[in-house]
């Protein structure tokens, strides 16, 4: 797990390919809240990080201008070394390419499960019926909801309409995989299933950025841990260093909250 | 008594006038009526800002007035010799487009918005966003609002008739100009109006039960 490298702070210059996404001193308000204060943020290919911090710190807005599902005020973000573009067919091609797990699912209500899985393959990779299918099937499988395949999303638990969401992220072949809470309208029971699919997809070396309160997944399949508190970045370090020894004291204030029982 | 019978192939004719204005013009409104729809969601603010004009443009002025334009200036200033049914499915057309578009506007209101921002999430096209995902969801809760707008066009029709169309109301100008009884041929032709408004109903209910099942 420590073999990828803490891009902040890192010496020399790194080779451009490394660099997936790339966030320059964004800025965003809502109204007059001032949501995103010049974040700076990059994340190379194969690394996970996962934002933690106190509700209404912004994590989520953050998570979702990576899509630009949340427009910015200012500053740039680039892809691949694309910029995202305006609102249209050039971003909806870039969508395709960034897989995202919403806090509440979000599955098509009126599709099977199946159909949720193939529906971007066929409609937007424009990939063949059959071909969508089989990899529809594997790709829940992979999930271990196969057997759900032709029930609709109402039928399922929070836990297995996850795992689909999580499996139709995947079937676009996604270059990096945002994940916005995907555990926090979870009952207790059912985290882990979708964590262990989480986890997986970290150890198979998909880049990825997960808003989460799980800090027992931040420990375990975490690269870089970032602390977001009012509308900034304030900490960014190793999920070693960060738990046992938080610099800032609006952390040690964080961790000691949520620590304790 | 014999109004209907010795004057059935004039009654024929107004029923098949009325019914044909009310299809057509029913068609034109829901193409028009989805089409309006998508422009007041859509992200670019030109197509938001027509949608919002048609609508309120259109739902504002008295249908009679649009039959007035119609008749009277489109066919002097725009298209000279415009037929007079196509002039009327127009006015019928473009004033029920803008009632259809607020209805289809109430069903895409229902769907919860994370339903679109997963479809965009995965790459589809606002265009495709809408047929795919978000309108078949709407549907459902779009149908009892739409027989309403149906019915109501159904009756509008009748403007038509005053406008040189042959449709009921049409004839029924024709017949009590032959020196029929009044009241009796009211009660055919409302009789003729209720076939049709009583069929858009129960067409709307089976539409409804079918939508039940479907999910």
């Amino acid at each position: 797990m420590s073999e990828v490298s803490v891009t902040k702070d890192a010496g020399g210059p790194e080779p451009a390919t490394d660099k997936l996404v790339v966030l320059d001193n964004i800025n965003k308000h809502f109204g007059a809240l001032h949501v995103l204060q010049d974040i700076d943020l990059t994340i190379a290919r194969g690394e996970v990080v996962v934002v933690i911090g106190p509700s209404g710190s912004g994590k989520s807005t953050l998570c979702r201008t990576i899509n630009r599902l949340e427009t910015v005020d200012s500053g740039s973000i680039t892809i691949d070394d694309k910029p995202l573009p305006e609102e249209g067919r050039e971003l909806a091609k870039l969508r395709a390419d960034v897989g995202m797990v919403f806090q509440s699912f979000n599955l098509f209500a009126h599709k099977t499960v199946l159909e949720n899985v193939t529906l971007g393959q066929t409609k937007v990779r424009r990939t063949d019926k059959q071909t969508a299918e089989q990899k529809g099937r594997a790709l829940l499988d992979r999930v271990g909801v196969g057997n759900q395949a032709d029930k609709y999303p109402a039928q399922l638990s929070g836990g297995q309409q996850q795992r689909v969401a999580i499996a139709r992220a995947l079937a676009m072949d996604p270059k990096v995989m945002l994940f916005d809470e995907p555990t926090s309208a979870l009952d207790p029971e059912m985290i882990n299933e979708v964590l262990e699919v989480m986890q997986q997809l970290a150890r198979d070396g998909m880049t990825m950025v997960v808003v989460t309160h799980e800090m027992g997944f931040a420990r375990s399949a975490a690269n870089r841990v970032v602390f977001m508190a009012d509308g900034r970045i304030v900490e960014e370090a190793t999920p070693e260093q960060f738990f046992s020894n938080p610099r800032s004291d609006r952390a040690k204030d964080f961790l000691s909250k949520i620590l304790h029982h | 008594m014999n109004v209907l019978l010795d004057n059935l192939a004039l009654f024929r004719e107004g029923f098949l006038g009325t019914l044909w204005l009310t299809v057509v013009s029913a068609l034109l409104a829901v193409v028009l009526g989805l089409l309006i729809a998508g422009f007041r969601v859509s992200p670019v603010p030109p197509l938001r800002i027509f949608g919002t004009l048609w609508v309120n443009v259109l739902r504002n002025t008295p249908l009679t007035l649009l039959f007035l334009v119609a008749f009277f200036v489109v066919p002097k200033v725009l298209f000279p010799g415009v037929d007079s049914f196509v002039l009327a499915v127009c006015a019928c057309g473009f004033y029920t487009s803008s009632f259809v578009a607020e209805a289809v506007r109430s069903g895409i209101n229902t769907v919860p918005m994370g339903q679109a921002e997963a479809a965009r999430a995965i790459g589809m096209t606002f265009t495709q966003t809408m047929r795919i995902v978000v309108l078949p969801q709407a549907t459902r809760s779009v149908i009892p609002p739409l027989s309403s707008i149906f019915i109501a066009l159904t009756k509008n029709t009748a403007v038509a008739g005053a406008f040189d169309n042959v449709d009921l109301f049409n004839i029924q100008k024709t017949l009590s100009n032959d020196g029929y009884d009044i009241a009796v041929i009211f009660i055919w032709i409302t009789l003729g109006y209720l076939v049709i408004t009583y069929a858009i109903n129960g067409l709307f209910r089976l539409l409804e039960k079918g939508l039940e099942v479907a999910r």
